[in-house]
């Protein structure tokens, strides 16, 4: 029963050669979607390219229903599975400080050091900023650790804040979803930019 | 000409599947910003030790002689690495580019995506995950922080789209 890594005695060698394989996985889906061309990435912002939405929801959602259908058939154990912590102002505030870095550099991180891998002189750049901004954050960390641990909520779940079972959840995510591509693909017509696209 | 990209929908199912492969196999989400900050510590760890034994933030990545350059996160930043490659050999898209707007000049856009950067990362750090550790990953254990984290990241995004319009249409 999964996940295999929280066996006990399991090799801590083994752990990181997987992660590395699992980066490869990763690192080759977020180039072959195109996400390293940042005026692609852009085009979310801009109406002409809706990839991001596209790829974004359409990845949540698979790891959401094979995650759950994983369980139900008892191969894994969701509450070994790590969930992320919820500190109010820390994820509002970061989440602000990110959506402007991404406009101005065009990249999230991942993307970034994929686009770096195939060439990319932007990429390089952003990545070097990204770097710096890691650093910043450490040198700054006692001025900002009371924002960052303000509000903590612990691993609060969505679907148990509005009181129903994660498969209906999913099930309404799914077709959140399918409406948002409705609208995405609308959208790339209404704000179609042939000459952008053409190049990208 | 050059190859197009794979269609969205199937390239989103690929990295659904790469993200389930992590939780079932390893019980965590893709994480990019954290293996960022693991190459940082560690760089600083080498350059100035006194140091980062004695900050709060760096003394906690070297206890019980850990090495934070042989870190999970680390690893999948050098496996993005890798796997961009051969994704960017097998369809011809290998080239040293300086990708932007025909309106603006090199030395803006690599200006620009520096900062941008540093302002993604040191964002990320603070609400403990990016686009890919907290927004999708979060998402996709249906943790709260994950909702809020992809709310803002792209509600932001939108709101300042228009000041920094001009370095993309």
């Amino acid at each position: 029963m999964g996940p295999i890594t929280s066996a006990p005695g399991f090799p801590v060698w083994l752990d990181l050669l997987i992660a590395f394989l699992i980066g490869i996985g990763f690192g080759f889906s977020l180039e072959q979607a195109g996400f390293s061309s940042s005026r692609k990435l852009a085009g979310m912002f801009y109406g002409y390219d809706t990839t991001v939405l596209k790829v974004f929801f359409t990845a949540a959602i698979v790891a959401l229903i094979g995650s759950q259908f994983l369980s139900y058939f008892g191969l894994l154990n969701l509450n070994l599975v790590f969930v992320n912590e919820y500190y109010v102002t820390a994820s509002i505030v970061g989440g602000v400080i990110m959506g402007a870095g991404f406009i101005m550099g065009g990249f999230c991180p991942g993307t970034g050091v994929s686009a770096m891998s195939i060439g990319k002189i932007d990429a390089l750049f952003y990545v070097l900023g990204g770097l710096a901004g890691a650093f910043l954050f450490a040198e700054t960390y006692p001025l900002i650790q009371p924002l960052a641990d303000n509000a903590y909520r612990g691993p609060v779940k969505i679907n148990d804040v509005f009181g129903i079972s994660p498969g209906l959840f999913t099930l309404l995510l799914v077709i959140a979803a399918a409406g948002m591509f409705w609208v995405a693909e609308l959208a790339e017509k209404k704000f179609a930019r042939p000459d952008i696209t053409g190049e990208i | 000409m050059k190859t197009k990209y794979m269609n969205p929908y199937l390239a989103g199912t690929l990295l659904g599947l790469v993200l389930l492969s992590a939780m079932y196999i390893s019980g965590r989400g893709l994480g990019a910003s954290g293996g960022l900050k693991y190459c940082v510590v560690s760089v600083v760890g080498a350059v100035d030790k006194p140091h980062a034994e004695k900050s709060v933030y760096y003394s906690k990545y070297f206890e019980e002689g850990q090495k934070p350059l042989f870190n999970w996160l680390t690893m999948i930043i050098f496996g993005v690495l890798a796997g961009g490659f051969v994704s960017g050999a097998v369809s011809k898209r290998l080239q040293f580019k300086i990708e932007k707007s025909p309106g603006i000049s090199n030395t803006r856009r690599l200006i620009f995506a520096f900062i941008g950067g540093a302002f993604f990362v040191y964002g990320a750090q603070l609400a403990r995950g990016c686009t890919s550790g907290a927004a999708l990953s979060g998402m996709a254990v249906l943790s709260v922080a994950g909702f809020v984290t992809m709310i803002t990241i792209f509600g932001s995004a939108y709101l300042f789209a228009w000041f920094f319009r001009k370095n993309w249409i």
